[in-house]
């Protein structure tokens, strides 16, 4: 039974989505799948408990309040890691040296530091003894004040939940991307008032590609706005403004991804955003990134996820606009078990999990609907704790706005009826332009529309035992199971070099920022590793 | 009516009727406001030469805007014999033809260069057209046994990509423009065309490519073709085969050399 609510201006929902209904798989092959994946990933988790990133340690720096950039725009973190690098290497880490260099030249802050390492005015030794025990110390005290500052964040999340309230599932998923974060603003408040649940704010496109992050507030960029930590304050604080105006809490999204992954992480837990992209392939599929840079970078940056309280999304859907999105169904299951098994090694739960996935299936195949029910139950049935990220279809969209339109609804109706948690609302005009401001709002009467329609559906419907629903989920899992062993059997980083997945080769040293990356050496410290590991007391709220 | 001079058609020949949706910064939250978004509606549909106007819709969205859709009749006439086509100028090809045609006409493989350039990191397109997998069932130039694809991927600052055609003695440059942001596009193909100089003996062919660039204006912005949205790889490797390889072999082609196998 579906009962009209009341609360969202947007207008009646749900109570929540109906139970889905179950294929009823079989939990040994659930099982083994799962069990693969962590065969094939746990080489790669060995990789980047033992490699460090120019990122991560730049991460380190901004966790303990490093911000702010020199004259050329350049950030700080860059400057002093860079410095560190050059005279001392990073293999012990950035910290060590960092605040060993501190304590000795008396140094108000990192800022100070790095402005006179910029200059060449500083000089870095690896220390020992009493200098090593009194540059951890001070490494760790500064580090406890950055995590306390994200676990207030986490309770302000909470607290600020509360005193609103949490919007009923499926979250409704809208894009604001003008490249102005001025003009973000009042676009995010008002899609907000429309309904969205969550906001996610485009970045700028080549952003990933910068070994940096910008500083600042910025107004200039290209098919969206750049990832900066003033930004996020900016956002957030809107979106705070407007979660209490509607009574409702707006979550914020951006990207943790590119070669700054680690970074932007530690940015957005800084400064409480919500969600973020965040996969352990993308960027090295669609990125050109350097597949061991990306794999050890996003172990770091999920960890920092995971203390924040952050949900991640990750990227499966971006296969299926590469790939046939039949042909490439099983590659999707298995980069969502492999973003499982590293997500929860990470420390992330399940409900931090928003794993992706797309309508991407030509409409003109016979029983397009139907296998596009059989691959999203698939998706539901095997991740049950996951908030699952749905993608409208873009390959298809053909500049036909009113087949659009129709193609977008049956999107929403596969939703609905599959429990999928976070929606990212299609546009009949994908493709065509960025939306225009109607083209949102009949989106949004679309996304009702199906809801109000059939929100209860899902609890009434069954798939038949061996109808084409459930023989082809069943096929899916079969040929993911068999693309998992081969994984295993020759190693994840050979299978992406292949063009496993998205039908891309990227080889293992190619790509972008190979040279960012750092083997430990016997010694290596990390202030917040030790806390992110758990493998040190935490000094909670000393500062 | 003459086959020559049409109208739009609804329902019936010549009835000239068409369909328009547009958005005003107009509240419609009382009737009075309401009447007063529909009027302006009207207005601007009148301006646009429907005449008459309907609004069949009015929607606020927000408490600042209104949202129209409006059927009319418009009295223009569309004279067919006035329209201008942009045909495609070349033949198109199957792959074992273009393999056949080049191996005539450079007795070498041809040397292709992809990337996408500036800010732009999409790949998709430059992806689509080279890579084996293709894109709308067909394979792309990596397939061409006779093409040599040389695929830079994303953000590549032009002049490293005109050094790189340099050295690799590429016969053609592809660049893909996925952004259009402030017509990103358009800028980025103006800096390639600089980097690359004018067209002539020793520029290779410069073939720039996305779902929002305007076929006609290669001329304009100095570049040898553009592609535009639902290219295939088969038409450009036809197209690639018409402008470096004329039929009937080696003679012709500026950069096509002598025909030594080496």
């Amino acid at each position: 039974m579906s009962k009209p609510a009341d609360h969202a201006p947007a207008g009646p929902r749900q109570a929540g989505p109906a139970v889905p209904p179950r294929l009823g798989l079989d939990p040994a092959l659930v099982g083994e799948a799962r069990q693969l994946a962590a065969q094939a990933g746990q080489p790669i988790v060995d990789m980047a408990r033992a490699h460090t990133t120019v990122s991560v340690e730049r991460a380190v720096l901004r966790l303990a309040g490093l911000s702010g950039a020199d004259a050329d725009g350049m950030p700080l973190a860059n400057r002093l890691v860079d410095a560190v690098r050059e005279q001392v290497g990073l293999e012990r880490g950035v910290a060590l040296p960092a605040w060993d260099a501190l304590l000795r030249g008396g140094y108000p802050d990192l800022a100070a530091l790095a402005l006179d390492a910029a200059a060449g005015k500083a000089t870095f030794r690896v220390p020992a003894g009493d200098a090593a025990r009194a540059a951890r110390d001070a490494a760790r005290r500064a580090l406890a004040g950055g995590f306390a500052r994200i676990d207030a964040n986490r309770a302000a999340r909470e607290a600020m939940i509360a005193q609103t309230s949490d919007p009923p599932k499926p979250w409704i998923y809208l894009i604001v991307a003008t490249g102005d974060i001025r003009e973000d603003i009042p676009q995010a408040q008002a899609a907000a008032r429309e309904g969205a649940d969550v906001i996610a704010v485009i970045r700028s496109t080549g952003q990933s590609l910068l070994d940096y992050v910008p500083e600042g507030a910025t107004r200039e960029g290209y098919a969206g706005t750049y990832a900066t930590q003033e930004n996020f304050r900016l956002m957030r604080a809107a979106l705070d403004e407007v979660s209490r105006e509607l009574g409702r809490y707006v979550r914020l999204t951006n990207y943790a991804s590119g070669l700054c992954m680690p970074e932007i992480a530690a940015l957005a837990a800084l400064e409480r955003l919500d969600m973020m992209l965040n996969d352990s392939m993308y960027g090295i599929i669609f990125r050109d990134i350097n597949p061991r840079r990306t794999l050890i970078d996003q172990r770091f940056s999920r960890q920092v996820h995971a203390r924040a309280g952050i949900i991640i999304n990750t990227g499966e859907d971006n296969y299926l606009t590469t790939a046939d999105a039949v042909d490439g169904a099983h590659t999707v299951i298995v980069s969502q078990l492999l973003n499982e098994f590293f997500g929860r090694e990470a420390g992330l739960a399940d409900a931090q999990l928003g794993l992706g996935h797309a309508f991407e299936i030509n409409p003109e195949l016979p029983d397009s609907f139907l296998l596009e029910l059989a691959h999203a139950l698939l998706v539901r049935e095997l991740f049950p704790g996951a908030p699952l990220k749905y993608m409208p279809p873009t390959k298809h969209m053909t500049g036909n706005i009113f087949a659009g339109y129709l193609l977008d609804a049956f999107f929403n109706l596969a939703a609905v009826l599959t429990g999928q948690e976070i929606l990212l609302v299609g546009m009949m005009t994908e493709g065509i332009h960025t939306p225009f401001l109607s083209d949102r709002d009949l989106a949004l009467e679309n996304v009702r529309y199906v809801r109000n329609a059939a929100g209860g559906l899902a609890g009434s419907l069954r798939p038949e035992p061996g109808g084409l629903i459930d023989r082809r989920a069943r096929q899916v899992l079969d040929e993911a199971i068999r693309l998992l062993r081969t994984i295993r059997d020759q190693g994840l980083l050979s299978a992406i070099a292949e063009g496993t997945f998205g039908i891309t080769r990227r080889p293992p040293d190619g790509g972008r920022g190979l040279d960012g990356v750092i083997a430990k050496a016997d010694g290596y410290f990390n202030p917040a590793s030790e806390i992110l590991d758990g493998s040190t007391i935490q000094e909670g709220a000393a500062r | 009516m003459s086959g020559q001079i049409i109208r739009p058609y609804g329902d019936t020949t010549g009835d000239g009727r068409v369909q328009l949706s547009f958005t005003l910064p107009v509240p419609s939250g009382t009737a009075r406001q309401r009447a007063l978004a529909e009027g302006a509606a009207l207005q601007l549909a009148g301006k646009m030469g429907l005449d008459p106007a309907m609004v069949v819709h009015a929607k606020a969205i927000g408490p600042d805007f209104t949202f129209f859709i409006v059927y009319g009749r418009v009295a223009h006439l569309v004279d067919l014999s006035a329209v201008m086509v942009a045909g495609r100028e070349f033949e198109l090809l199957a792959p074992a033809e273009v393999n056949l045609r080049i191996r005539a006409a450079l007795g070498r493989r041809l040397v292709v260069i992809g990337a996408t350039v500036g800010t732009d990191a999409h790949t998709v397109g430059i992806d689509a057209i080279l890579n084996v997998k293709g894109h709308a069932g067909e394979k792309g130039l990596e397939y061409y046994r006779e093409i040599k694809v040389i695929n830079l991927g994303s953000q590549v600052d032009v002049a490293d990509l005109a050094a790189r055609a340099a050295a690799e003695r590429a016969d053609a440059v592809l660049v893909s423009q996925v952004v259009t942001q402030r017509d990103a596009h358009l800028h980025n193909t103006r800096a390639l065309v600089a980097a690359f100089g004018p067209p002539g003996p020793g520029r290779p062919l410069l073939v720039v490519g996305g779902p929002r660039f305007d076929p006609a204006m290669a001329a304009g912005l100095g570049v040898d073709k553009i592609f535009g949205k639902g290219t295939t790889p088969r038409e450009v490797a036809s197209y690639l085969v018409h402008a470096l390889c004329p039929p009937g072999g080696g003679t012709a082609g500026a950069r096509a050399g002598t025909g030594a196998r080496a």
